[in-house]
């Protein structure tokens, strides 16, 4: 046997062994047998949402809003401090997106403010009382470094709380990642319900307590007090399906928020068969609720989602214990998402849907189908096309074709990569890209041997010759599936992926595969005349 | 076998005819680009934003009445495109009426008042915000010229500069033609068929490298003829292999137009498209090039 064929043989053995085993879980479906385990590969190759159906999103946290709740919050807390100190203020209020300003009756009491608000948070930006018409105002602004900061950590939040409503959702190997600055990308493989997974991840969830200011006019187009504000209750007719909406004038102030609830779940109201929400409040929640309710008695208390009212109960009596229940008129499946997303929480800051994919799974399914009986139409045309115009040098491409599919679906499962339709397409033309090299190096051997030279050297000169070619022609393709995988997303980077490790697989099968066996044979037997 | 024998064609003379030829297509390509950018060729929801879902239902139907089922509720601007095989439907809405993730739903409550007895489900849906399209419109671009540099850059130092500018002619001829067939049969411009131009323009390298090589190998050799017969030669000698070579990816990419289902449907005859005029160009476009800028550069 020639010099250096049994390592070669040994590492393509080895290589071959290997992509068997990675892919043996896909092969069996994921039923492995028993005796399967220890440092054995079990992952299957995985299938990108366009094969498996599935939805992909993109969202966008609305990061400013983000840094608005923070100051909305901080106003809440402030009125609630100078209350507490008996010193009285004209107005709090939002003078832009990120400055708060107090405006106060007289110097003095303005001074121990600008004094209070350094203590309390020095974080922000003061600036010293500025007299205007009899009023001083102070201003506090938020800095760069902190808004910067509060939005990178609304992300953050958005995403756990995203995680959190997925999970309690139900939804198998979900994937939830951040994108960019303000980006989540959501994919939910396999998801039957999709328009209400999407409702249940794009809702913000603040949930608030507000009472109703019986005294204003609740009609549309009227003035209202500046501390109200005019919310529509949605009421559906559980027998017509008709919506009404009722408009509402509500104190502004929020006396109490979802962030003090503890848990929720869906009951049935025994009475008239109606699904609600029961919710328990945390030990500060259930203080605050048993004093709003004692010193209301007899008034409306709202109970407002996303600025919509969802019932607007008569407070009968005090209720103390810190539990509650929200009624409306939704399903039982509508009832049961607003439980989970109580219970995760509310996003920091609202989310748009700003990219949505679903791919239904018989259409995944009619992918995959189809894109394999191509390949496999493919492969046949090329193992017929070049047995017939290559004879037993043509089978010879043939076998280094196979073991390049082989690989490179070994190689796939192996690094966990993620098998798309233009993905599959990537393999598919690699059938026809593989048998190339060999083509080259075929044409070249022919020419050697018009020259008259022995059947090996012909061959030896024909692999030299053409190795460069090869490189070079490899290497370009190499240049735009890099390019490929840098820019593009989701199916787009499956192709590259593909492609690029197809193209270097091929180099190996191509070069040293093919050449194996001609060593091989012209090493034992004497051949006078190839088969090319 | 020998699908061509021992041929003696006169490719770079014939550099007149092909010139025009190609001339003609990459003036179209370039009217596509223009119209791409501006955004006025077909394209898909993926650059211009906007909805796209496939419907499959149960019985036949006529885009008639889907137009009609759509205008009354207010939907007017929409491209209808029937899918011959099993019912199928595909709606496409360049301009969001609704916030993503709302008009799908509507669509399918619009039907199912409108085209009672034809049940159907909504095999996929596809939204995009606007501001994802721009984005996406401006990473493609630059995808396209760094991989064009890149090439230019490594067939320059392989070879020498006037093979590279043959070499980046010749793939920028592929992109154009590609491009052009696509404007010109009204096809839609998407992501798929920007990863299919990005792919022929690697792949239709392939055939202008082993041709740019035996020139080099026989350049070497044969220093003494003039330049117009050492190319052809080397053309004709190569010819077969550019041939077969071409002639696999062909069978492969072909199975996947005809047999790889709708979704690839148009990825696969971008492909098909590309080789096709990847091995003219290598043949008629990268050689004649070189040999002009050598003729240059000599006088």
């Amino acid at each position: 046997m020639p010099k250096g064929v049994s390592w070669r043989i040994g590492l393509i053995v080895l290589f071959l062994v290997g992509s068997s085993l990675y892919l043996t879980p896909t092969l069996m479906g994921g039923k492995l047998p028993s005796w399967w385990g220890g440092l054995l590969p079990k992952d299957k190759i995985h299938l990108g949402l366009d094969l498996q159906g599935g939805t992909h999103l993109v969202l966008e946290v609305e990061t400013p809003k983000a840094v608005e709740g923070k100051l909305d919050l901080m106003i809440t807390d402030l009125e609630d401090t100078l209350a507490g100190k008996t010193i009285r203020s004209k107005q709090i209020v939002k003078s832009s997106l990120d400055r708060i300003a107090v405006t106060l009756y007289d110097k003095v009491s303005a001074e121990s403010v600008a004094k209070l608000l350094k203590d309390k948070y020095p974080q922000m930006e003061l600036s010293s009382p500025v007299e205007e018409g009899g009023f001083y105002t102070v201003a506090l602004r938020m800095g760069e470094k902190e808004q910067q900061e509060t939005r990178d950590k609304s992300v953050a939040q958005a995403l756990e709380t995203i995680r959190n409503r997925i999970d309690q959702f139900g939804v198998s190997e979900p994937v939830i990642q951040r994108e960019g600055i303000d980006h989540i990308v959501v994919q939910l493989p396999g998801i039957k319900d999709p328009k209400r997974a999407i409702e249940l991840i794009g809702k913000t969830a603040r949930l608030e307590f507000k009472l109703v200011d019986e005294g204003a006019n609740p009609a549309p187009g009227t003035s209202i007090p500046p501390e109200d504000e005019r919310l529509t209750e949605k009421k559906i007719d559980s027998a017509t399906g008709a919506t009404t909406e009722i408009p509402l004038v509500l104190k502004r102030k929020t006396l109490i928020t979802g962030d003090l609830l503890t848990d929720a779940q869906v009951r049935i109201d025994s009475q008239y068969n109606q699904p609600y929400v029961a919710i328990e409040f945390n030990s500060l929640g259930a203080k605050l609720f048993d004093q709003v309710t004692a010193a209301n008695v007899g008034k409306r208390f709202a109970i407002v989602l996303d600025s919509t009212i969802y019932s607007a109960p008569v407070i009968r009596e005090r209720i103390s214990g810190g539990s509650a229940q929200i009624s409306g008129s939704f399903t039982e499946k509508e009832a049961a998402d607003l439980a989970i997303v109580l219970r995760a929480g509310a996003l920091p800051a609202p989310v748009k849907i700003i990219q949505n994919v679903t791919v239904g799974p018989s259409l995944g399914q009619d992918s995959i189908n189809k894109g394999l009986l191509a390949g496999l139409i493919g492969v046949i045309l090329v193992v017929i096309f070049m047995t017939i115009y290559y004879k037993l040098s043509g089978l010879i491409a043939n076998f280094g074709m196979v073991l390049n599919i082989i690989y490179l679906m070994g190689a796939l499962a192996a690094l966990g990569a993620t098998l798309t339709l233009p993905g599959i397409a990537a393999i598919v033309l690699l059938i026809g890209m593989s048998v190339d090299s060999n083509v080259l190096i075929f044409e070249r051997i022919r020419e050697e041997m018009r020259l008259g030279k022995t059947a090996k050297a012909a061959v030896d000169a024909g692999y030299d010759k053409a190795f460069l070619t090869i490189m070079d022609s490899h290497v370009t393709t190499l240049i735009t599936a890099a390019v490929l995988f840098q820019f593009g997303t989701g199916p787009v980077k499956g192709f590259a992926v593909s492609l690029s490790l197809g193209i270097i697989i091929n180099l190996f099968t191509s070069l040293l595969g093919t050449k194996v066996v001609y060593d091989f044979i012209l090493g034992r037997a004497h051949v006078k005349k190839l088969s090319i | 076998m020998e699908l061509i024998g021992k041929t003696k064609i006169d490719f770079i003379g014939l550099r007149k005819i092909s010139f025009v030829i190609s001339g003609i297509i990459a003036f179209v390509g370039l009217i596509a680009i223009v119209q791409i950018t501006r955004g006025a060729a077909n394209m898909g929801i993926d650059f211009s934003g906007g909805t796209a879902l496939q419907i499959k239902f149960d019985k036949p139907f006529t885009t008639d009445e889907i137009r009609k089922a759509l205008a009354d509720n207010g939907i007017k601007e929409v491209d209808l495109q029937e899918i011959k095989e099993g019912n199928k439907l595909l709606i496409k809405m360049r301009k969001s009426t609704g916030p993503v993730g709302k008009i799908a739903e509507t669509i399918e409550q619009d039907f199912k008042k409108a085209i009672p007895g034809n049940n159907f489900i909504i095999e996929s849906t596809t939204e995009i915000g606007p501001s994802i399209g721009d984005k996406l419109r401006k990473d493609t671009l630059v995808a396209i010229a760094i991989s064009l540099l890149c090439i230019t850059l490594y067939i320059a130092w392989r070879f020498d500069f006037k093979f590279g500018i043959g070499a980046t002619v010749a793939t920028l001829h592929d992109v154009l033609a590609i491009l052009a067939v696509f404007f010109v049969m009204n096809k839609e411009v998407n992501l798929l068929l920007i990863t299919a131009v990005l792919t022929v323009a690697g792949y239709s390298l392939t055939d202008t490298v082993v041709v740019f090589d035996r020139i080099r190998e026989n350049l070497k050799k044969n220093s003494k003829d003039p330049l117009t017969k050492v190319f052809n030669a080397s053309i004709n000698e190569v010819l077969s292999r550019t041939i077969v070579t071409s002639l696999t990816v062909f069978m492969a990419a072909g199975s996947l137009w005809l047999l790889g289902g709708e979704v690839i449907h148009d990825f696969a005859f971008a492909l098909v498209v590309g080789v096709l005029v990847g091995t003219y160009s290598s043949i008629f476009v990268a050689s004649p090039v070189v040999v002009i800028l050598e003729n240059r550069a000599k006088k």
